[in-house]
């Protein structure tokens, strides 16, 4: 059975509008996926749905987590099911230190992997766990006592969210755009996270804008999502092909020129 | 102790803890309501010196002339002649907790109070209803001269320090809730550090209101003499009825040159309390005064921390925490007097307000002619967690003198729903990250807590969060 598999989603804003127009994807143990799109595309919106973004309703189709449907549950227990998104944009939030923030979330899928049970991780085995990743992450130790995301840079953001990931080990990983905005050596920091994640259990979609992240990670399938729907499936080589030919060749004709963007942008923002 | 049916529904209501209350076996109650002659039986009954009668008597007299305020909360509603006035649960102070009646033991036990006086704390007074219960200061701390007693005692046995402060820096007619603490106080610290003398571990005074429609009006006063330093920590708590109860205490303290004294308030009245509380302190020469006041509880707290700083080159600090939730009004914040040149004081102030509830920050500022050199900052920030509820500014500022240096930011913020869905994705339930970002934004006052305050204060919060979210 996939880990996670989505049949006909549709995805549409409070207001009724369309984001995601009918989407089959089935990520398996063991499989990095690429989601592919040009912006505006519909692909962080889609990302949303999936983690349970109350803004972003999911109106047709389904979305399977380990065969069961998510699409009434609540952020909370979705990533409790063990389904993560790495933000494209991480929140600050002042006054909270990332190892007591991490600490928190790590207790709170310990306890509902337990059952609802409380299983606190003792605390010196959290604070040899965390700074062995951060060390691996190449994140400095202090960033650990600083409040999370409360002024870091666009690459500090990107590394503590991987940080995140490899801590709270979920099955199936979301990436929205994480390598937006990187330098190559955050770029592999990043894929070093996405491959030890990946094992034998648990899988990872990579959503992303540019092929540049696949060289240092690669995805077993691509998928090349323009306007609300997956346009093109295929194997590594699609990457390429988008790399050498651009968004252009996979756009319906109106589109083409109208809602092309140069590709060189960062932090672009999505509907 | 059986578990009370108020506790019960209580605790379903409000998720308050320490809504049980004991049943009554007093030495002393009054009746209902106010007159000379109960306020002249209240100082009989403790066997006063005359000064102190005739204070009484006059403050009376202040309290029945003054109008009620018309500003900050709803004081109209008051039934002072439903109210109990003095109620002496036993009729000697224990210095040990086992000389204690077994419900009013339990009770202290339930709050955690003498595990933390064995762990952390050089002083405990415990106030039940009118009167210090228990009362105990460690050796050590006895033998360098300090004084830690309840405020009775403080005037049966240095009754000349009593005399020549108080009712100094809070006169008896200064408002009308001071007045009336004045007219029938009882119980409250009376605490003197000698020269020099620097008290490392917090002493820790707790009020318990048990009675229905009690009223505890307790007296402190502070005086840290030179170069000294005390830490001064007190907590309440009462039973949720459904009829209201009146907290209204005044607080005196006085700095002496180079000392220093920080005065923490961990507020937590269930909410059928008024809360009408007169702080103020008085900083001379190159003192310091800090004030810790986290106010959760209450159905109305109105209350502002002062201090004047009255000696060249003072200090003070108030730091004001202020957390409103379903039908509560809190009216909180601080005020800074610079009378003398070259003080220095900072006012920090965070309030939250949900399901409807109401924080307000009320401050003032002032600088005197002459306090040239003075600096001051007033920081006001609000937090507001859902569209019911309200968060209010009323920052006075008096500046009478140009060579100052004065800063003033207020910021109010919703919690967002982009923040919480952050948090939630990480596996957080809703309550949990609404309370991860309400620690997270009075962490700047919660990290000058003792360790063990400041995770009782993270445990209110999230205690608050708890049930107030779908």
């Amino acid at each position: 059975m996939p880990l996670l598999e989505l049949k006909d989603l549709h995805v549409a804003l409070e207001d009724g509008t369309e984001i995601v127009k009918g989407v089959d994807l089935a990520v398996n143990p063991g499989e990095i996926h690429a989601l592919m799109g040009p912006n505006g595309s519909g692909k962080s919106s889609l990302a949303y749905a999936l983690m349970g973004h109350p803004a972003y309703e999911i109106t047709r189709g389904e979305a399977l987590f380990d065969g069961q449907e998510i699409a009434e549950m609540g952020a909370d227990e979705r990533a409790q099911l063990g389904l993560f998104l790495a933000f494209q944009y991480p929140h600050a939030v002042p006054g909270v230190t990332v190892a007591s923030f991490m600490r928190t979330a790590l207790n709170a899928i310990r306890k509902a992997r337990a059952g609802g049970e409380d299983d606190p991780v003792p605390v010196p085995e959290f604070r040899k766990d965390m700074l062995a990743a951060m060390e691996h992450l190449k994140i400095p130790r202090e960033l650990a006592q600083r409040y999370l995301n409360d002024g870091f840079s666009g690459g500090e953001k990107k590394r503590v969210e991987i940080l995140q990931m490899a801590m709270l080990k979920p099955r199936v990983a979301v990436l929205d755009e994480t390598d937006s905005g990187l330098d190559i050596d955050a770029l592999k920091i990043v894929a070093t996270g996405v491959k030890e994640l990946v094992g034998s259990e648990t899988g990872a979609l990579i959503i992303t804008h540019y092929q540049r992240i696949l060289n240092y990670v690669k995805p077993a399938f691509v998928h090349v999502f323009v306007d609300g729907r997956i346009v093109e499936e295929g194997g590594p080589e699609l990457a390429h092909k988008l790399e050498a030919e651009g968004y252009e060749a996979f756009m319906p004709v109106a589109y083409a020129g109208a809602r092309l963007t140069s590709g060189t942008g960062e932090g672009e923002g999505e509907a | 102790m059986a578990i009370t049916e108020t506790e019960v529904v209580g605790g379903i209501k409000t998720e308050y803890k320490y809504g049980f209350h004991d049943p009554e076996d007093y030495f002393f109650k009054s009746g209902r309501g106010l007159s000379h002659e109960l306020v002249a039986a209240i100082s009989e009954h403790k066997s006063e010196p005359d000064w102190m009668r005739k204070f009484r008597l006059k403050s009376l007299d202040y309290f029945l002339a003054r109008p009620l305020p018309e500003w900050g909360g709803n004081v109209a509603e008051i039934d002072f002649d439903n109210i109990f006035y003095y109620i002496r649960p036993t009729e000697n102070q224990a210095k040990s907790w086992e000389d204690l009646p077994p419900d009013i033991k339990n009770t202290w036990d339930r709050l955690g109070i003498p595990e933390a006086e064995k762990n952390y704390l050089a002083g405990v007074g415990a106030q039940y209803e009118s009167e210090v219960v228990y009362h105990k200061l460690k050796k050590e701390l006895e033998d360098q001269g300090v004084l830690f007693l309840d405020m009775d005692s403080g005037l049966r046995e240095h009754e000349e320090l009593v005399k020549e402060y108080f009712g100094t820096i809070i006169p008896q007619n200064d408002n009308k809730f001071a007045a009336l603490n004045s007219a029938v106080w009882s119980g409250g610290s009376f605490i003197y550090v000698p020269p020099g003398v620097q008290i490392e571990m917090p002493l820790q005074a707790y009020f318990r209101i048990n009675a229905e429609n009690m009223g505890q009006f307790e007296r402190t006063l502070i005086i840290v003499d030179e170069d000294a330093y005390v830490h001064y920590v007190e907590g309440c708590t009462a039973p949720v009825y459904s009829t209201d109860s009146l907290h209204s205490a005044v607080v005196e303290i006085i700095v002496k040159p180079g000392g220093r004294c920080r005065y923490t308030t961990i507020q937590n009245w269930s909410n059928n309390v008024y809360n009408l509380v007169t702080k103020r302190a008085v900083a001379y020469e190159n003192a310091t005064m800090e004030w810790v006041d986290a106010n959760l509880g209450s159905k109305l707290t109105m209350k502002y921390p002062a201090i004047w700083l009255m000696g060249e080159g003072a200090h003070g600090e108030v730091l004001s925490i202020a957390f409103a939730g379903q039908d509560q009004h809190l009216d909180a914040g601080g005020k800074c007097v610079h009378v003398a040149p070259n003080t220095s004081s900072i006012i920090t102030s965070k309030s939250i307000s949900r399901g409807g509830g109401r924080a307000s920050y009320r401050g003032l500022l002032e600088v005197a002619k002459g306090a040239e050199g003075s600096k001051s900052k007033v920081v006001c920030d609000a937090l507001i967690l859902d569209e019911d509820s309200r968060s209010d500014t009323y920052p006075y500022i008096r500046i009478d003198e140009s060579n100052v240096d004065i800063g003033h930011e207020a910021t109010v913020s919703k919690i967002g729903d982009e923040q919480l869905f952050y948090l939630m994705s990480r596996g957080l339930s809703e309550a949990e990250a609404s309370a991860m970002v309400v620690s997270g934004f009075v962490e700047p006052i919660t990290k000058e807590l003792p360790l063990e305050y400041a995770v009782e204060m993270n445990r209110l919060i999230q205690l608050q969060m708890e049930g107030s979210v779908g």
